[in-house]
Protein backbone atom coordinates (compact mmCIF):
# COMPACT_ATOMS: atom_id res chain seq x y z
CA UNK A 1 0.00 0.00 0.00
CA UNK A 2 2.90 2.08 0.81
CA UNK A 3 4.71 2.10 -2.51
CA UNK A 4 1.33 2.94 -4.16
CA UNK A 5 0.58 5.42 -2.14
CA UNK A 6 4.39 7.17 -2.94
CA UNK A 7 3.97 6.56 -6.72
CA UNK A 8 0.63 8.11 -6.66
CA UNK A 9 0.44 12.00 -7.50
CA UNK A 10 0.08 14.51 -5.49
CA UNK A 11 -2.39 16.40 -6.72
CA UNK A 12 -3.26 18.65 -3.76
CA UNK A 13 -0.20 19.77 -2.64
CA UNK A 14 -0.85 23.58 -4.12
CA UNK A 15 -4.32 24.63 -2.92
CA UNK A 16 -6.32 26.19 -5.44
CA UNK A 17 -9.19 28.57 -4.55
CA UNK A 18 -11.96 26.84 -4.80
CA UNK A 19 -14.71 27.97 -7.49
CA UNK A 20 -18.43 28.72 -6.92
CA UNK A 21 -19.10 25.71 -5.01
CA UNK A 22 -17.42 23.66 -7.48
CA UNK A 23 -14.89 21.24 -7.40
CA UNK A 24 -11.38 21.77 -7.89
CA UNK A 25 -10.02 19.10 -11.04
CA UNK A 26 -10.10 15.88 -9.63
CA UNK A 27 -9.50 12.32 -10.29
CA UNK A 28 -11.55 11.68 -7.63
CA UNK A 29 -14.97 9.90 -8.75
CA UNK A 30 -18.37 10.83 -6.79
CA UNK A 31 -18.61 14.41 -6.04
CA UNK A 32 -21.90 15.21 -7.56
CA UNK A 33 -23.27 11.90 -6.24
CA UNK A 34 -22.17 12.19 -2.72
CA UNK A 35 -22.52 15.60 -2.48
CA UNK A 36 -26.51 15.84 -3.88
CA UNK A 37 -27.18 12.85 -1.94
CA UNK A 38 -25.78 14.76 1.55
CA UNK A 39 -27.85 17.57 0.89
CA UNK A 40 -30.87 16.01 -0.47
CA UNK A 41 -30.60 13.79 2.74
CA UNK A 42 -29.89 17.02 4.67
CA UNK A 43 -32.99 18.95 3.70
CA UNK A 44 -35.69 15.66 3.82
CA UNK A 45 -34.43 15.16 7.22
CA UNK A 46 -33.29 17.83 9.31
CA UNK A 47 -34.30 21.31 7.68
CA UNK A 48 -37.28 20.83 5.76
CA UNK A 49 -38.77 19.64 9.29
CA UNK A 50 -37.14 22.30 11.01
CA UNK A 51 -38.02 24.92 9.24
CA UNK A 52 -42.07 24.05 9.98
CA UNK A 53 -41.20 25.00 13.62
CA UNK A 54 -40.43 28.65 12.49
CA UNK A 55 -42.59 28.73 9.91
CA UNK A 56 -45.24 28.04 12.06
CA UNK A 57 -44.36 30.28 14.95
CA UNK A 58 -44.00 33.08 12.19
CA UNK A 59 -47.89 32.21 11.23
CA UNK A 60 -48.86 32.94 15.06
CA UNK A 61 -48.37 36.83 15.28
CA UNK A 62 -46.52 38.47 17.52
CA UNK A 63 -49.29 38.91 20.17
CA UNK A 64 -50.25 35.07 20.51
CA UNK A 65 -46.72 34.17 20.55
CA UNK A 66 -46.16 36.25 23.71
CA UNK A 67 -48.88 34.54 25.64
CA UNK A 68 -48.13 31.21 24.81
CA UNK A 69 -44.17 31.42 25.03
CA UNK A 70 -43.71 33.94 27.48
CA UNK A 71 -46.57 32.50 29.59
CA UNK A 72 -46.02 32.76 33.48
CA UNK A 73 -46.06 28.54 33.21
CA UNK A 74 -43.73 28.44 30.42
CA UNK A 75 -40.97 31.19 31.87
CA UNK A 76 -41.59 28.86 35.24
CA UNK A 77 -40.79 26.24 32.80
CA UNK A 78 -37.11 27.50 31.11
CA UNK A 79 -35.95 29.28 34.30
CA UNK A 80 -36.13 25.42 35.91
CA UNK A 81 -34.97 23.97 32.29
CA UNK A 82 -31.99 26.68 31.99
CA UNK A 83 -31.42 27.38 35.53
CA UNK A 84 -30.81 23.03 36.33
CA UNK A 85 -28.83 22.98 33.06
CA UNK A 86 -26.73 25.67 34.24
CA UNK A 87 -25.82 24.35 37.22
CA UNK A 88 -25.56 20.60 36.03
CA UNK A 89 -23.35 21.68 33.69
CA UNK A 90 -21.16 23.81 36.52
CA UNK A 91 -21.18 20.79 39.06
CA UNK A 92 -19.83 18.87 35.83
CA UNK A 93 -17.26 21.37 34.69
CA UNK A 94 -15.94 20.69 38.37
CA UNK A 95 -16.45 17.26 38.47
CA UNK A 96 -15.49 16.60 34.82
CA UNK A 97 -12.21 17.98 34.98
CA UNK A 98 -11.31 16.46 37.99
CA UNK A 99 -12.22 13.02 36.53
CA UNK A 100 -10.15 14.02 33.45
CA UNK A 101 -7.20 15.00 35.64
CA UNK A 102 -7.23 11.78 37.58
CA UNK A 103 -7.51 9.64 33.71
CA UNK A 104 -4.97 11.31 32.16
CA UNK A 105 -2.19 11.83 35.12
CA UNK A 106 -2.57 9.13 37.55
CA UNK A 107 -2.68 5.19 37.80
CA UNK A 108 -5.26 3.18 39.99
CA UNK A 109 -6.46 -0.84 39.70
CA UNK A 110 -9.45 -0.71 37.08
CA UNK A 111 -8.58 2.01 35.30
CA UNK A 112 -10.02 1.25 32.30
CA UNK A 113 -13.34 -0.14 33.53
CA UNK A 114 -13.86 3.15 34.82
CA UNK A 115 -13.00 4.87 31.95
CA UNK A 116 -15.27 2.99 29.94
CA UNK A 117 -18.06 3.67 32.76
CA UNK A 118 -17.63 7.53 32.09
CA UNK A 119 -19.38 6.88 29.23
CA UNK A 120 -22.42 5.57 30.38
CA UNK A 121 -24.78 8.18 29.90
CA UNK A 122 -24.05 8.01 26.12
CA UNK A 123 -24.51 4.52 26.01
CA UNK A 124 -27.85 4.04 28.49
CA UNK A 125 -31.16 5.17 27.51
CA UNK A 126 -32.42 8.62 29.10
CA UNK A 127 -35.74 6.56 30.41
CA UNK A 128 -33.73 3.56 31.91
CA UNK A 129 -31.74 6.49 33.82
CA UNK A 130 -34.00 8.27 34.54
CA UNK A 131 -36.44 5.18 36.21
CA UNK A 132 -33.01 3.95 38.24
CA UNK A 133 -32.08 7.89 39.61
CA UNK A 134 -36.07 7.78 40.73
CA UNK A 135 -35.38 4.62 42.56
CA UNK A 136 -32.31 5.41 44.39
CA UNK A 137 -33.64 8.95 45.30
CA UNK A 138 -36.86 8.01 45.93
CA UNK A 139 -37.98 8.15 50.00
CA UNK A 140 -37.58 3.89 50.06
CA UNK A 141 -34.06 3.87 47.66
CA UNK A 142 -31.01 3.62 48.73
CA UNK A 143 -29.79 7.45 49.02
CA UNK A 144 -33.45 8.59 49.18
CA UNK A 145 -34.06 6.22 52.70
CA UNK A 146 -30.79 8.47 54.01
CA UNK A 147 -31.32 12.05 52.42
CA UNK A 148 -35.14 12.37 53.05
CA UNK A 149 -35.24 12.17 57.00
CA UNK A 150 -32.63 14.65 56.72
CA UNK A 151 -34.70 17.07 54.90
CA UNK A 152 -32.80 16.92 51.58
CA UNK A 153 -35.78 15.94 48.89
CA UNK A 154 -34.59 14.97 45.62
CA UNK A 155 -37.21 12.48 43.90
CA UNK A 156 -39.97 14.61 42.68
CA UNK A 157 -38.51 18.22 43.70
CA UNK A 158 -36.39 20.74 41.21
CA UNK A 159 -33.14 19.07 42.86
CA UNK A 160 -34.02 15.59 40.91
CA UNK A 161 -33.73 17.71 37.79
CA UNK A 162 -30.49 18.80 38.66
CA UNK A 163 -29.71 15.09 39.45
CA UNK A 164 -30.79 13.68 36.42
CA UNK A 165 -29.11 16.56 34.37
CA UNK A 166 -25.84 15.66 36.14
CA UNK A 167 -25.88 12.50 34.98
CA UNK A 168 -26.54 13.05 31.52
CA UNK A 169 -24.03 15.83 30.78
CA UNK A 170 -20.87 14.24 32.84
CA UNK A 171 -19.22 12.55 29.73
CA UNK A 172 -19.32 15.79 27.73
CA UNK A 173 -16.77 17.71 29.95
CA UNK A 174 -14.49 14.46 30.60
CA UNK A 175 -14.60 13.48 27.10
CA UNK A 176 -13.77 17.32 25.51
CA UNK A 177 -10.89 17.90 28.32
CA UNK A 178 -8.86 14.31 28.48
CA UNK A 179 -7.38 14.87 24.73
CA UNK A 180 -6.50 18.44 25.56
CA UNK A 181 -4.79 17.31 29.37
CA UNK A 182 -3.58 14.41 27.53
CA UNK A 183 -1.50 17.10 24.88
CA UNK A 184 0.24 19.20 27.12
CA UNK A 185 3.51 18.52 27.91
CA UNK A 186 5.19 18.34 31.01
CA UNK A 187 7.81 21.15 29.94
CA UNK A 188 5.50 24.35 31.08
CA UNK A 189 4.86 22.61 34.64
CA UNK A 190 8.69 21.64 34.89
CA UNK A 191 9.48 25.47 34.07
CA UNK A 192 7.26 26.98 36.59
CA UNK A 193 8.32 24.11 39.31
CA UNK A 194 12.00 25.49 38.29
CA UNK A 195 10.62 29.15 39.04
CA UNK A 196 9.62 28.05 42.38
CA UNK A 197 6.19 27.37 41.73
CA UNK A 198 4.07 24.74 43.64
CA UNK A 199 1.41 22.49 42.22
CA UNK A 200 -1.44 24.98 43.19
CA UNK A 201 -0.32 27.60 41.67
CA UNK A 202 0.83 25.70 38.60
CA UNK A 203 -2.20 24.46 38.13
CA UNK A 204 -4.27 27.53 38.59
CA UNK A 205 -1.17 29.84 36.40
CA UNK A 206 -0.20 27.11 33.91
CA UNK A 207 -2.55 24.09 33.81
CA UNK A 208 -5.74 25.19 33.52
CA UNK A 209 -5.53 28.80 31.51
CA UNK A 210 -4.08 25.90 29.06
CA UNK A 211 -7.50 24.14 29.32
CA UNK A 212 -9.97 26.29 29.78
CA UNK A 213 -10.95 26.68 26.05
CA UNK A 214 -11.80 22.89 26.18
CA UNK A 215 -13.77 22.96 29.47
CA UNK A 216 -15.64 25.73 28.89
CA UNK A 217 -16.35 23.97 25.49
CA UNK A 218 -17.01 21.05 27.50
CA UNK A 219 -19.61 22.70 29.98
CA UNK A 220 -21.44 24.59 27.30
CA UNK A 221 -21.90 21.19 25.27
CA UNK A 222 -23.25 19.63 28.93
CA UNK A 223 -25.70 23.09 29.28
CA UNK A 224 -26.91 21.92 25.40
CA UNK A 225 -27.81 18.69 25.67
CA UNK A 226 -28.94 19.46 29.60
CA UNK A 227 -31.64 22.05 28.43
CA UNK A 228 -33.30 19.96 25.87
CA UNK A 229 -33.65 16.24 28.07
CA UNK A 230 -36.26 14.53 28.85
CA UNK A 231 -36.36 11.30 29.04
CA UNK A 232 -34.24 10.97 32.54
CA UNK A 233 -35.74 13.79 33.84
CA UNK A 234 -39.81 13.40 33.58
CA UNK A 235 -39.52 10.33 35.92
CA UNK A 236 -37.68 12.12 38.79
CA UNK A 237 -39.49 15.31 38.60
CA UNK A 238 -42.64 15.23 39.64
CA UNK A 239 -43.88 17.24 36.72
CA UNK A 240 -45.74 19.64 39.37
CA UNK A 241 -46.59 23.26 36.97
CA UNK A 242 -44.63 26.35 38.59
CA UNK A 243 -42.51 24.31 40.62
CA UNK A 244 -41.10 21.23 38.95
CA UNK A 245 -41.78 20.97 35.25
CA UNK A 246 -39.58 21.51 32.65
CA UNK A 247 -39.96 22.92 29.40
CA UNK A 248 -39.84 19.85 27.24
CA UNK A 249 -42.30 18.68 29.36
CA UNK A 250 -44.30 21.24 28.69
CA UNK A 251 -44.05 21.14 24.81
CA UNK A 252 -45.47 17.42 25.17
CA UNK A 253 -48.61 18.50 27.65
CA UNK A 254 -49.90 21.25 24.89
CA UNK A 255 -49.51 18.24 22.14
CA UNK A 256 -51.85 16.45 24.39
CA UNK A 257 -54.46 19.13 24.48
CA UNK A 258 -53.87 19.29 20.41
CA UNK A 259 -52.18 23.08 21.11
CA UNK A 260 -50.01 22.62 18.16
CA UNK A 261 -49.71 26.38 18.05
CA UNK A 262 -48.36 26.52 21.66
CA UNK A 263 -46.16 23.44 21.61
CA UNK A 264 -44.80 24.82 18.24
CA UNK A 265 -44.13 28.48 20.35
CA UNK A 266 -42.14 27.08 23.30
CA UNK A 267 -40.23 24.76 20.61
CA UNK A 268 -39.22 27.59 18.48
CA UNK A 269 -38.19 29.43 21.91
CA UNK A 270 -35.85 26.40 23.07
CA UNK A 271 -34.69 26.18 19.79
CA UNK A 272 -33.19 29.89 19.89
CA UNK A 273 -31.64 29.37 22.62
CA UNK A 274 -30.23 25.86 21.59
CA UNK A 275 -28.95 27.77 18.42
CA UNK A 276 -27.39 30.09 20.15
CA UNK A 277 -25.29 27.88 22.32
CA UNK A 278 -24.18 26.00 19.43
CA UNK A 279 -22.59 29.10 18.07
CA UNK A 280 -21.16 30.36 21.40
CA UNK A 281 -19.77 26.42 21.13
CA UNK A 282 -18.02 26.85 17.81
CA UNK A 283 -16.59 30.22 18.69
CA UNK A 284 -14.78 28.39 22.14
CA UNK A 285 -13.97 25.67 19.54
CA UNK A 286 -12.35 28.12 17.36
CA UNK A 287 -10.66 30.24 20.44
CA UNK A 288 -9.22 26.76 21.87
CA UNK A 289 -8.23 26.33 17.93
CA UNK A 290 -6.35 29.18 17.80
CA UNK A 291 -4.99 28.42 21.29
CA UNK A 292 -3.25 25.60 20.40
CA UNK A 293 -1.91 27.16 16.96
CA UNK A 294 -0.04 29.74 18.43
CA UNK B 1 10.10 13.74 49.61
CA UNK B 2 11.71 12.74 46.48
CA UNK B 3 8.83 12.98 44.17
CA UNK B 4 8.78 14.52 40.31
CA UNK B 5 8.16 18.22 40.56
CA UNK B 6 5.75 17.33 38.03
CA UNK B 7 3.31 15.98 40.49
CA UNK B 8 1.40 15.95 43.61
CA UNK B 9 2.01 14.45 47.16
CA UNK B 10 1.01 10.92 47.92
CA UNK B 11 -1.81 12.05 49.77
CA UNK B 12 -3.15 14.84 47.51
CA UNK B 13 -3.19 11.79 44.47
CA UNK B 14 -5.14 9.61 46.43
CA UNK B 15 -7.89 11.92 48.12
CA UNK B 16 -8.33 13.06 44.01
CA UNK B 17 -8.58 9.65 43.12
CA UNK B 18 -10.66 9.11 45.93
CA UNK B 19 -13.16 12.12 44.77
CA UNK B 20 -13.45 11.30 41.06
CA UNK B 21 -14.22 7.60 41.69
CA UNK B 22 -16.79 8.07 44.64
CA UNK B 23 -18.08 10.71 42.32
CA UNK B 24 -18.33 8.36 39.42
CA UNK B 25 -19.72 5.54 41.70
CA UNK B 26 -22.28 7.33 43.06
CA UNK B 27 -23.64 9.44 39.98
CA UNK B 28 -22.61 6.64 37.36
CA UNK B 29 -22.24 3.13 39.22
CA UNK B 30 -25.36 3.23 41.17
CA UNK B 31 -28.02 3.77 38.68
CA UNK B 32 -26.48 1.13 36.46
CA UNK B 33 -26.17 -1.80 39.45
CA UNK B 34 -30.11 -0.26 40.63
CA UNK B 35 -31.36 -1.36 37.62
CA UNK B 36 -30.45 -4.87 37.62
CA UNK B 37 -31.31 -4.91 41.47
CA UNK B 38 -34.95 -3.30 40.96
CA UNK B 39 -35.29 -6.02 37.78
CA UNK B 40 -34.36 -8.85 40.04
CA UNK B 41 -35.78 -7.93 43.00
CA UNK B 42 -38.37 -10.57 43.30
CA UNK B 43 -36.32 -13.10 41.53
CA UNK B 44 -35.97 -14.61 37.98
CA UNK B 45 -39.33 -15.57 37.88
CA UNK B 46 -41.47 -12.11 37.94
CA UNK B 47 -38.35 -11.01 35.83
CA UNK B 48 -39.08 -13.14 33.13
CA UNK B 49 -42.51 -12.69 33.14
CA UNK B 50 -41.65 -9.37 32.26
CA UNK B 51 -39.44 -9.68 29.89
CA UNK B 52 -41.53 -12.23 27.86
CA UNK B 53 -45.49 -10.72 28.12
CA UNK B 54 -46.33 -10.40 24.45
CA UNK B 55 -46.32 -6.53 24.79
CA UNK B 56 -42.55 -7.07 25.56
CA UNK B 57 -41.82 -8.93 23.11
CA UNK B 58 -43.76 -6.60 20.46
CA UNK B 59 -41.48 -3.35 22.07
CA UNK B 60 -38.48 -5.66 21.34
CA UNK B 61 -39.19 -6.29 17.76
CA UNK B 62 -40.51 -2.78 16.86
CA UNK B 63 -36.97 -1.42 18.45
CA UNK B 64 -34.91 -3.71 16.52
CA UNK B 65 -37.10 -2.93 13.16
CA UNK B 66 -36.87 0.88 14.05
CA UNK B 67 -32.81 0.74 14.38
CA UNK B 68 -32.58 -2.03 11.54
CA UNK B 69 -33.83 0.68 9.27
CA UNK B 70 -32.76 3.66 10.43
CA UNK B 71 -28.88 2.92 11.18
CA UNK B 72 -28.28 1.41 7.58
CA UNK B 73 -29.88 4.99 6.08
CA UNK B 74 -27.59 6.53 8.22
CA UNK B 75 -24.46 4.99 7.70
CA UNK B 76 -24.97 5.53 3.34
CA UNK B 77 -25.62 8.99 4.59
CA UNK B 78 -22.63 9.24 6.88
CA UNK B 79 -20.18 7.57 4.10
CA UNK B 80 -21.53 9.82 1.33
CA UNK B 81 -21.14 13.23 3.70
CA UNK B 82 -17.67 12.35 4.55
CA UNK B 83 -17.00 10.98 1.06
CA UNK B 84 -17.57 14.73 -0.19
CA UNK B 85 -16.49 16.66 2.21
CA UNK B 86 -13.19 14.91 2.53
CA UNK B 87 -12.08 14.17 -0.95
CA UNK B 88 -13.42 17.21 -2.39
CA UNK B 89 -12.71 20.66 -1.84
CA UNK B 90 -16.23 23.26 -2.09
CA UNK B 91 -17.52 26.15 -0.71
CA UNK B 92 -19.88 26.34 2.79
CA UNK B 93 -18.11 23.03 4.12
CA UNK B 94 -17.89 24.39 7.54
CA UNK B 95 -21.74 25.17 7.24
CA UNK B 96 -22.42 21.95 5.77
CA UNK B 97 -20.15 20.55 9.11
CA UNK B 98 -22.21 22.91 10.96
CA UNK B 99 -25.47 21.79 9.59
CA UNK B 100 -25.07 18.24 10.39
CA UNK B 101 -24.25 18.53 13.56
CA UNK B 102 -27.71 20.36 14.04
CA UNK B 103 -29.80 17.60 15.51
CA UNK B 104 -27.18 17.16 18.72
CA UNK B 105 -28.52 20.41 19.64
CA UNK B 106 -32.34 20.27 18.87
CA UNK B 107 -34.40 18.76 22.04
CA UNK B 108 -35.51 15.36 21.37
CA UNK B 109 -39.19 16.45 22.11
CA UNK B 110 -38.23 19.39 19.13
CA UNK B 111 -37.11 16.41 16.87
CA UNK B 112 -40.52 14.89 17.26
CA UNK B 113 -42.83 17.83 17.06
CA UNK B 114 -41.63 18.69 14.08
CA UNK B 115 -42.34 15.72 12.10
CA UNK B 116 -46.15 15.94 14.22
CA UNK B 117 -45.86 19.44 12.65
CA UNK B 118 -44.97 18.00 8.85
CA UNK B 119 -47.21 14.62 8.82
CA UNK B 120 -50.12 15.03 11.82
CA UNK B 121 -53.88 15.19 11.10
CA UNK B 122 -53.32 19.33 11.52
CA UNK B 123 -49.87 19.18 9.94
CA UNK B 124 -49.13 20.80 5.90
CA UNK B 125 -49.30 16.80 4.60
CA UNK B 126 -51.74 15.84 6.84
CA UNK B 127 -54.84 16.18 4.90
CA UNK B 128 -52.97 14.51 1.88
CA UNK B 129 -52.00 11.18 3.95
CA UNK B 130 -55.64 11.09 5.08
CA UNK B 131 -56.92 11.03 1.66
CA UNK B 132 -54.95 8.48 0.55
CA UNK B 133 -55.28 6.65 3.66
CA UNK B 134 -51.77 6.82 4.51
CA UNK B 135 -50.40 7.31 8.44
CA UNK B 136 -47.02 8.57 9.39
CA UNK B 137 -47.65 9.86 12.90
CA UNK B 138 -48.72 7.96 15.53
CA UNK B 139 -47.49 4.87 13.01
CA UNK B 140 -44.21 3.04 12.66
CA UNK B 141 -43.27 5.59 10.14
CA UNK B 142 -43.61 8.80 11.91
CA UNK B 143 -40.99 6.45 14.75
CA UNK B 144 -38.51 5.30 12.26
CA UNK B 145 -38.12 9.38 11.08
CA UNK B 146 -37.53 10.78 14.54
CA UNK B 147 -35.05 8.13 15.08
CA UNK B 148 -33.49 8.92 11.72
CA UNK B 149 -33.75 12.44 13.09
CA UNK B 150 -31.98 12.38 16.31
CA UNK B 151 -29.23 9.52 15.21
CA UNK B 152 -28.70 11.95 11.94
CA UNK B 153 -24.95 12.88 12.73
CA UNK B 154 -23.25 9.72 14.59
CA UNK B 155 -21.64 7.51 11.53
CA UNK B 156 -21.04 11.07 9.50
CA UNK B 157 -19.35 13.22 12.99
CA UNK B 158 -16.99 9.99 13.20
CA UNK B 159 -16.04 9.27 9.69
CA UNK B 160 -15.72 13.09 8.41
CA UNK B 161 -12.58 13.93 10.54
CA UNK B 162 -11.20 10.56 10.09
CA UNK B 163 -11.53 10.66 6.27
CA UNK B 164 -9.96 14.54 6.27
CA UNK B 165 -7.35 12.85 8.72
CA UNK B 166 -6.30 10.11 5.70
CA UNK B 167 -6.75 12.36 2.76
CA UNK B 168 -6.66 11.67 -1.07
CA UNK B 169 -3.32 10.04 -2.05
CA UNK B 170 -4.44 6.07 -1.51
CA UNK B 171 -7.76 7.02 -3.81
CA UNK B 172 -6.01 8.86 -5.97
CA UNK B 173 -3.00 6.29 -6.52
CA UNK B 174 -5.45 3.49 -6.75
CA UNK B 175 -7.61 5.97 -9.90
CA UNK B 176 -4.39 6.34 -11.48
CA UNK B 177 -3.78 2.45 -11.67
CA UNK B 178 -6.54 2.35 -13.07
CA UNK B 179 -9.28 1.14 -10.26
CA UNK B 180 -12.34 2.09 -11.01
CA UNK B 181 -14.43 4.58 -8.58
CA UNK B 182 -15.95 2.02 -6.97
CA UNK B 183 -13.42 -0.88 -6.54
CA UNK B 184 -11.53 2.06 -4.94
CA UNK B 185 -14.11 2.67 -2.46
CA UNK B 186 -14.30 -0.80 -1.58
CA UNK B 187 -10.61 -2.21 -1.39
CA UNK B 188 -8.90 1.09 -0.38
CA UNK B 189 -11.23 3.30 1.41
CA UNK B 190 -13.87 0.77 3.27
CA UNK B 191 -10.66 -0.82 5.09
CA UNK B 192 -8.87 2.30 5.78
CA UNK B 193 -12.24 3.48 7.69
CA UNK B 194 -13.92 0.30 8.63
CA UNK B 195 -13.19 0.70 12.54
CA UNK B 196 -14.07 4.17 12.44
CA UNK B 197 -17.44 2.89 10.77
CA UNK B 198 -18.11 0.20 13.33
CA UNK B 199 -17.40 2.94 16.05
CA UNK B 200 -19.89 5.59 14.21
CA UNK B 201 -22.68 2.39 13.91
CA UNK B 202 -22.49 1.08 17.54
CA UNK B 203 -23.08 4.68 19.32
CA UNK B 204 -25.60 4.97 16.43
CA UNK B 205 -27.22 2.19 17.50
CA UNK B 206 -26.92 2.84 20.94
CA UNK B 207 -29.54 6.05 20.48
CA UNK B 208 -31.71 4.71 17.77
CA UNK B 209 -32.44 1.55 20.42
CA UNK B 210 -32.48 3.75 23.60
CA UNK B 211 -34.40 6.81 22.31
CA UNK B 212 -37.35 8.46 24.27
CA UNK B 213 -38.18 11.62 23.99
CA UNK B 214 -38.73 12.04 20.13
CA UNK B 215 -40.28 8.80 19.94
CA UNK B 216 -42.73 9.94 22.46
CA UNK B 217 -43.66 12.31 20.93
CA UNK B 218 -44.98 10.10 17.16
CA UNK B 219 -45.50 6.74 18.86
CA UNK B 220 -49.35 7.57 20.62
CA UNK B 221 -48.40 4.84 22.95
CA UNK B 222 -50.59 1.80 21.13
CA UNK B 223 -49.37 -1.32 22.95
CA UNK B 224 -48.00 -3.91 21.24
CA UNK B 225 -48.52 -1.49 18.21
CA UNK B 226 -46.54 1.38 18.15
CA UNK B 227 -44.22 1.08 21.76
CA UNK B 228 -40.69 0.80 21.46
CA UNK B 229 -38.60 -0.56 24.50
CA UNK B 230 -38.64 2.81 25.98
CA UNK B 231 -41.84 3.46 26.31
CA UNK B 232 -42.96 0.38 26.96
CA UNK B 233 -40.99 1.28 30.38
CA UNK B 234 -42.37 3.91 30.69
CA UNK B 235 -46.03 2.77 30.66
CA UNK B 236 -45.14 -0.12 33.10
CA UNK B 237 -43.30 2.39 35.56
CA UNK B 238 -46.37 4.71 35.20
CA UNK B 239 -48.64 0.80 35.92
CA UNK B 240 -46.56 0.77 39.30
CA UNK B 241 -45.01 -2.31 37.20
CA UNK B 242 -42.00 -1.77 38.64
CA UNK B 243 -40.07 -5.44 38.22
CA UNK B 244 -41.23 -5.27 34.26
CA UNK B 245 -40.39 -1.98 33.94
CA UNK B 246 -37.01 -2.91 35.44
CA UNK B 247 -37.33 -5.86 33.57
CA UNK B 248 -37.72 -4.50 30.19
CA UNK B 249 -34.66 -1.48 31.69
CA UNK B 250 -32.37 -4.38 32.21
CA UNK B 251 -32.04 -5.36 28.76
CA UNK B 252 -31.66 -2.10 27.43
CA UNK B 253 -28.76 -1.60 30.24
CA UNK B 254 -27.19 -5.02 28.92
CA UNK B 255 -27.28 -3.37 25.24
CA UNK B 256 -25.55 -0.33 26.99
CA UNK B 257 -22.95 -2.54 28.71
CA UNK B 258 -21.86 -3.79 25.61
CA UNK B 259 -22.04 -0.54 23.46
CA UNK B 260 -19.19 0.13 26.29
CA UNK B 261 -17.00 -3.00 26.19
CA UNK B 262 -17.17 -3.02 22.15
CA UNK B 263 -16.39 0.55 22.24
CA UNK B 264 -13.30 0.53 24.74
CA UNK B 265 -11.99 -2.79 22.60
CA UNK B 266 -11.89 -0.61 19.53
CA UNK B 267 -10.32 2.28 21.59
CA UNK B 268 -7.66 0.42 22.89
CA UNK B 269 -7.41 -1.56 19.81
CA UNK B 270 -7.46 0.21 16.82
CA UNK B 271 -7.03 3.92 18.70
CA UNK B 272 -5.10 5.00 15.61
CA UNK B 273 -7.37 4.00 12.85
CA UNK B 274 -10.32 5.69 15.06
CA UNK B 275 -10.86 9.61 14.49
CA UNK B 276 -9.20 11.59 17.04
CA UNK B 277 -12.28 14.27 17.89
CA UNK B 278 -14.03 13.05 21.63
CA UNK B 279 -17.51 12.68 21.64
Amino acid sequence: MTAIALSGPARHTGRMAPQLLARRASIIPGFGLSLGFTLFYLCVIVLVPLSAIFIKTAGLGWADYVRVALSERALAAYRLSFGAAALAALINGGFGLLVAWVLVRYDFPLKRVVNALVDLPFALPTAVAGIALTALYAPNGWLGSWLVPRGIEVAFHPLGVVVALTFVGLPFVVRTVEPVLADMGHDVEEAAATLGAGRLATFRRVVLPAILPALLTGIALAFARAVGEYGSVIFIAGNLPYKSEIAPLLIVQQLEQYNYAGATAIAATMLLVSFAALFAINLLQAWGRKRTAT
Amino acid sequence: MNRSPTTEARFVRYALIAVALGFLLLNLGLPLVAVFVEAFRKGIGPYLVGVREPDALAAVRLTLLVAGIAVPLNVVFGVAAAWAIAKFDFRFKSVLITLIDLPFSVSPVVSGLIYVLLFGLQGWAGPWLRAHDAQIIFAVPGIVLATIFVTFPFVARELIPLMQEQGRDEEEAALSLGASGWATFRRVTLPNIRWGLLYGVLLCNARAMGEFGAVSVVSGHIRGLTNTMPLHIEILYNEYNYVAAFAVASLLAGLALVTLVVKSLLEWRYRDQLAGAAH
